[in-house]
C-alpha cells in the first residue's frame, strides 16, 4: 500500500492534531506539560516502562519532570551495571558430535551393536537432561538480571522481542542457541528494528525454529519466511502467499554450524524471485530490506509497542486500523512514522511515546494487567520484599502462563486479559503471599524465618513528611494503596481499616505485613 | 503444629491480649449482604455447563506420560517375534491374561483389573494406534496427541474443542475481538489435576483448572492469620464495584476474583467427601478418587484431566513384575476403583475414560533390560457405554518401519469419535481436517 501523501505531510507535526472531536480522546501525542506530570504519572511511567518502582523513585521522577524522567529510562547504557549474576553458560552442551563420533555411531548401526547404540543413545539422553537443566539455570539468571538491574527499560523490551520474535526452547533443545538470541535482544533492545530483523535471520535458534536449516534450493521450507511477514514485521494482509515461497527461495542456504551462522552457497537458490513487486536475484538479507521498505512494517512494529506499552488492542488479524478508536488510531500512526522518519531507529519513538499526553491519559493509568513477569519483578522491585528462591518464583511464571525461554507459539504471549483465570489468579495471589512471608500452598519457606520482610522502610517517605501519618490507621492505609494499587477508593480502604480495627489500630510489622497480603491479593493489584 | 506461629507471629497477638474473632463469626458490614447471596446463589447453582453438551456426559482422560510399552501392555503373544525381541523382559504366553474374543492377544498380568472391566464390557482396546512420521521426543510426540497436529503446534484438542462449543470458533479463527470468552463468570469446562493444565485442554478462550490438590486452589494467605480472612473475602467476592465499568479490566478481574472463589469453594466442598469405594494407594488413585468426588457433588465440568507418569522404561521395566508392571497395576486398579465408586454414585455410564501414551516402545529391547521411545501403540476407552472389546488388529512385528511398528488406527480418528458420538460435536472444526470416527459407543 503506497504512503499517502498527507499521512506524511502530516508527520511534521503532532498527526492527532485533532480536527474532529474523538480524535484526541485520549489526548494528542505532543509531550505532556511538566506541571501535569506528578507522582502518578511518574508512577505509571516506572510500571510501564519497567517494572515499577518505590516510593522514593517514583518521588524522584516526578521532581525531574517528564523530559529527564524519560531520558533516563531511555538512555539506559549512561547507567553503569556490573550483573551479578553470572551469565557464563556452558556452550558446549549440545554441540553437534564430531566426525569421529558419527563415524562410530555409523558403525554400530552397520554392525547391530546394540550395546553401542544404547551407551550413545544413554549419552544423548544424559545431555538433554543437563541442557534442560541449563535453560532452567538461564530462567533464573534472567528473573535475577530484571529484579537487580538499574536498566529497567533495557530488560522491559529484551522481554518484548522474546515475545515478537518468539522461540521456544521446546522446540529447539538447545539452551546457549535460546542464550544467544537473548544477547541478540539484548543488545538491539531499544537500538534499531532493522538489525533485529536482519539478525534474526542469521540467529541459530529462530533457524533452528522456523526450520530453516531444513530450507534449501529446490525445496525451500516456507516456515521462516511466513513468520516473518505475518508476525515479525508486516502483518496479514500485506503480502500474498506467493510472496511467501518466493521469500523463502530467498531464505535458501541460511542456516548455522554449531553457534554461528552459516551461509551455504550450495543451498541457497540463486535464480529470480519476485517479492513485494520487486524482482531480483534475492537472497534473505535483500528480502528483509524489501520488507523494511513497506509501510506496514512500521505500523506493525508500533502498534505492538502500543499495545505493550500504553493499552491492549485486539491482534490485527482482528481488527483492522479502521476499526480501533480514532484517538488510538491517530497515535499508532504518529509513532509508526516516527519510526520511519527515524530509519527504524526505536528510541525517537519511545521517546516520543513516554513523553506525550497521550500516554498518560487517566483512561490508560491503572489499566493494563500485569504480565506474570511484571507481577513478580514489580512486587519485589516496588515494595522491595526478599527474593526468597528464584526456583519458586521461576515455577510461578509457569503455572502464572509465562515460561521464560518458552513461549507457547511463534505468535508469542498473547497477554492482556489471557494471562487471567481462576487458576493463575490465585498462583498470583499466592506468589504474592510467598514473597511477603515465605509463604507456600502448603507450610513456609525456610527463608520465612531467615529473611523477614521488613515493610517498616515502606513508610519512610510518609515519616519524612509527617511523622504523626505513620500512625494514623487510615493515612497508613491511603499510603499503602497509592503506592501498591495507584488510588485509594473507599471500598479499598475499608477492608483494612477494618483489619487494623481488630488489632486495636497498631502498626507495627506485621501489621503492615498483613495490610500488603490483603492489599496484593486484591483483583486490582493484577493492574498497572 | 504448623509454622504458623512462629512466622506471621501469632504469638505477637497474642501477648497483646487480643482475641481472634473466627472467621466465621461474622460477614463485615462492608461485605454487602447481596454480594453474599450472589455467591450463595452460585454455589448452589453449580458451575456452568457448555451450551450445546449434552448435560450429562463426561470425559475422563488418563495420560500415561513417559510412552507406555504397548507390547508388554497388549501382549501378542503368539508371535515369536515378539519373544525373539524381547527375550529378557518379553511376557510369557502362560503368564498372559487371555481376553474372549481377541485371538492371539492377551493382557499384562499387572492387569487384572483390566481383564475384569473387559469381563464386564466396560472396555475397548484401540490397537496400534499412532499417526504419520512418529516423532520420538517425549514433549514433541505428546505435543502432537495434545494438539491433535502433526506439527504439534497450536492450541490443544479439547480446548478447541470447548472454544468451538461456547465461543464458537475452532483453531485459528478469530473470536470476539476483544479475546475475552462468552462464559466470562464462571465456567469450569475442565479441570485437571495436577501441576500445569495440559496443552490439550488450553484453548485461545478455554482455559483449565489445574491443581494438584483441591487445597491449592485457594489463597494461602489466609493460613498466615485468621483475621486476614475477612478482609480478603470482601475484596474477592464483589464480583463488581461502583465506579468499575462492565467492560474495563478492573471488572473483568473483579468477575474472575468471585469466579474464582465460587470454583474453590465448590471444589473443596466436594473432595470434602468421603469416597464411596476404597481407591488403592497410588497418586492416579488419588486424583481419580477426587474426580469422582467432584462429579459426585454435581460440579457440571465435561473434561477432567488426570496423569499417571513414570513410563519411560528404558532401564531394568521388567517383565511379569517389576517397575512396568507396578504402573501397570497401579493404573488398572484406580480405574476399577473409579467406576465402582461411580457406579455406587449412579454415574458410571455418564463417564467416558480415555487413557493414551505419547508413544509405543519400540519393539526390541534394549541392552538395558528396558525399552526406547518407539512408535505406535494400544489406546483404552473405559466406561458402561463402550462398545466393548478390540479395535482394529495387532500391528505386525515383521512389518516393521527401522525397527518400529506401523501404526494401524490414526489417533485423530478415535478423538473423531469421542467427540462426534460421546459429545455429539462436529469433530470437522475441532480437528481441522475429516477423521473417520472410530465407532467407540454400544449401539443406542
Amino acid at each position: 500500500m503506497p504512503m499517502q501523501p498527507a499521512e506524511r505531510s502530516n508527520a511534521s507535526r503532532p498527526a492527532a492534531g485533532g480536527d474532529s472531536a474523538g480524535l484526541n480522546i485520549f489526548g494528542s501525542m505532543s509531550p505532556i506539560a511538566p506541571e501535569k506530570f506528578g507522582f502518578d504519572q511518574a508512577r505509571h511511567l516506572l510500571w510501564r516502562a519497567g517494572f515499577g518502582g518505590t516510593s522514593r523513585q517514583i518521588q524522584t521522577l516526578a521532581s525531574w519532570g517528564p523530559q529527564r524522567a524519560v531520558d533516563y529510562l531511555l538512555n539506559y547504557d549512561q547507567v553503569s551495571f556490573e550483573p551479578v549474576a553470572s551469565d557464563r553458560f556452558d556452550k558446549d552442551i549440545m554441540r553437534p558430535a564430531t566426525a569421529e563420533e558419527r563415524r562410530s555411531a555409523a558403525d554400530a548401526r552397520r554392525k547391530g551393536d546394540e550395546d553401542t547404540l544404547a551407551r550413545l543413545q544413554m549419552e544423548r539422553q544424559r545431555r538433554e537432561r543437563l541442557d534442560r537443566g541449563q535453560v532452567a539455570e538461564m530462567q533464573k539468571w534472567w528473573l535475577k538480571r530484571m529484579i537487580e538491574t538499574p536498566r529497567p527499560l533495557e530488560e522491559r523490551m529484551t522481554l518484548f522481542w522474546h515475545g515478537h520474535f518468539a522461540t521456544s526452547y521446546r522446540t529447539i533443545e538447545n539452551s546457549y542457541h535460546m542464550y544467544l538470541q537473548n544477547q541478540l535482544f539484548r543488545s538491539n533492545a531499544t537500538g534499531n528494528f532493522a538489525n533485529l530483523l536482519f539478525g534474526i535471520i542469521r540467529d541459530p535458534a529462530m533457524i533452528a525454529y522456523l526450520d530453516n536449516n531444513d530450507s534449501r534450493k529446490g525445496r525451500a521450507n516456507e516456515n521462516l519466511a511466513r513468520e516473518i511477514m505475518e508476525l515479525f514485521s508486516l502483518g496479514i494482509g500485506n503480502y500474498t502467499e506467493q510472496d511467501i515461497k518466493e521469500g523463502a527461495r530467498a531464505l535458501t542456504g541460511y542456516t548455522f554450524e554449531d553457534d554461528a551462522f552459516s551461509f551455504q552457497k550450495n543451498n541457497h537458490d540463486e535464480g529470480s524471485k519476485k517479492i513485494l513487486g520487486r524482482t531480483g536475484s534475492f537472497d534473505g538479507d535483500d528480502f528483509v530490506r524489501i520488507i523494511l521498505e513497506q509501510p506496514a512494517c512500521s505500523r506493525l512494529i508500533a502498534r505492538k509497542l502500543y499495545h505493550t506499552f500504553v493499552r491492549e488492542l485486539p491482534p490485527l488479524e482482528r481488527a483492522e486500523d479502521n476499526s480501533l478508536n480514532p484517538s488510538v488510531r491517530s497515535a499508532i500512526r504518529d509513532l509508526a512514522q516516527t519510526l520511519l522518519n527515524a530509519k527504524y531507529e526505536l528510541k525517537p519513538l519511545l521517546r516520543r511515546l513516554f513523553l506525550s499526553e497521550h500516554f498518560y491519559s487517566p483512561a490508560f493509568l491503572n489499566e493494563q494487567i500485569k504480565s506474570p513477569v511484571q507481577l513478580v519483578v514489580g512486587a519485589v522491585r516496588s515494595l522491595e520484599t526478599p527474593v526468597r528462591d528464584l526456583s519458586i518464583l521461576n515455577d510461578a511464571l509457569d503455572l502464572m502462563g509465562q515460561n521464560l525461554f518458552y513461549p507457547p507459539s511463534v505468535k508469542g504471549w498473547d497477554g492482556g486479559r489471557s494471562w487471567i483465570n481462576t487458576s493463575t489468579l490465585y498462583v498470583r495471589q499466592n506468589i504474592m503471599a510467598f514473597l511477603l512471608t515465605g509463604k507456600r500452598p502448603v507450610g513456609y519457606d525456610p527463608s520465612a524465618e531467615t529473611d523477614r520482610y521488613d515493610p517498616m522502610p515502606l513508610l519512610a517517605d510518609l515519616v519524612d513528611t509527617d511523622a504523626d501519618a505513620a500512625r494514623d490507621p487510615s493515612r497508613v492505609a491511603d499510603y499503602l494503596l497509592k503506592l501498591t494499587l495507584g488510588r485509594a477508593p473507599a471500598h479499598t480502604r475499608e477492608p483494612l481499616l477494618d483489619f487494623l480495627r481488630k488489632h486495636d489500630n497498631q502498626l507495627g510489622p506485621d501489621h503492615l505485613r498483613g495490610l500488603l497480603l490483603i492489599i496484593t491479593a486484591m483483583p486490582e493489584y493484577q493492574l498497572c | 503444629m504448623n509454622h504458623d506461629a512462629n512466622f506471621y507471629s501469632r504469638r505477637l497477638f497474642l501477648r497483646h491480649g487480643l482475641v481472634l474473632s473466627s472467621a466465621a463469626a461474622s460477614i463485615p458490614a462492608f461485605l454487602s449482604g447481596s454480594a453474599e447471596a450472589m455467591v450463595q446463589r452460585m454455589l448452589a447453582a453449580g458451575t456452568t455447563s457448555i451450551p450445546g453438551v449434552p448435560d450429562d456426559h463426561i470425559l475422563v482422560v488418563v495420560q500415561l506420560g513417559g510412552g507406555n510399552d504397548g507390547l508388554n501392555t497388549v501382549v501378542p503373544f503368539v508371535m515369536d517375534d515378539y519373544y525373539k525381541a524381547r527375550p529378557g523382559i518379553g511376557i510369557q504366553a502362560r503368564d498372559a491374561l487371555r481376553l474372549s474374543g481377541a485371538d492371539g492377544v492377551g493382557l499384562h498380568p499387572a492387569l487384572r483389573s483390566l481383564k475384569d472391566m473387559y469381563d464386564n464390557g466396560m472396555l475397548a482396546i484401540a490397537q496400534g494406534v499412532g499417526y504419520p512420521n512418529p516423532n520420538r521426543s517425549h514433549f514433541k510426540s505428546m505435543d502432537i496427541w495434545q494438539t491433535a497436529d502433526l506439527a504439534g503446534t497450536g492450541d490443544g484438542w479439547i480446548g478447541r474443542y470447548i472454544d468451538s462449543e461456547c465461543c464458537g470458533y475452532g483453531k485459528g479463527e478469530s473470536g470476539k475481538p476483544d479475546s475475552t470468552p462468552n462464559a466470562s463468570t464462571n465456567s469450569m469446562p475442565g479441570i485437571a489435576i495436577g501441576r500445569t493444565a495440559p496443552l490439550a485442554m488450553t484453548g485461545r478462550s478455554a482455559k483449565p483448572v489445574s491443581f494438584e490438590t483441591a487445597d491449592l486452589f485457594r489463597w494461602s494467605g489466609e493460613d498466615i492469620h485468621d483475621s486476614l480472612r475477612d478482609p480478603y473475602h470482601a475484596m474477592n467476592r464483589r464480583g463488581e464495584s461502583e465506579g468499575v465499568a462492565s467492560e474495563s479490566n478492573a471488572a473483568f478481574l473483579l468477575r474472575t476474583a468471585l469466579d474464582a472463589q465460587v470454583s474453590s469453594e465448590t471444589i473443596r466442598a466436594a473432595v470434602r467427601q468421603q469416597p464411596l469405594v476404597t481407591y488403592p494407594g497410588a497418586a492416579v488413585a488419588r486424583d481419580l478418587s477426587m474426580v469422582a468426588r467432584m462429579i459426585r457433588a454435581g460440579l457440571k465440568t465435561r473434561v477432567y484431566y488426570v496423569n499417571h507418569g513414570g513410563f519411560d522404561t528404558h532401564a531394568g521395566q521388567g517383565g511379569p513384575q517389576g517397575r512396568h508392571a507396578q504402573l501397570l497395576t497401579q493404573w488398572a486398579d484406580s480405574i476399577k476403583a473409579f467406576y465402582e465408586d461411580l457406579k455406587k454414585q449412579g454415574n458410571d455410564s455418564r463417564v467416558l475414560t480415555m487413557s493414551f501414551s505419547e508413544f509405543g516402545r519400540r519393539v526390541r529391547q534394549n541392552a538395558s533390560q528396558g525399552t526406547d521411545h518407539g512408535t505406535a501403540a494400544p489406546m483404552f476407552l473405559f466406561g458402561p457405554m463402550v462398545k466393548p472389546g478390540l479395535i482394529g488388529d495387532h500391528p505386525s512385528l515383521t512389518d516393521l518401519d527401522q525397527g518400529d511398528l506401523k501404526y494401524k488406527i490414526d489417533f485423530r480418528s478415535i478423538y473423531a469419535g469421542i467427540l462426534e458420538s460421546w459429545f455429539k460435536a462436529d469433530s470437522k472444526p475441532v480437528l481441522e481436517g475429516t477423521f473417520r470416527p472410530t465407532p467407540i459407543l454400544r449401539q443406542a
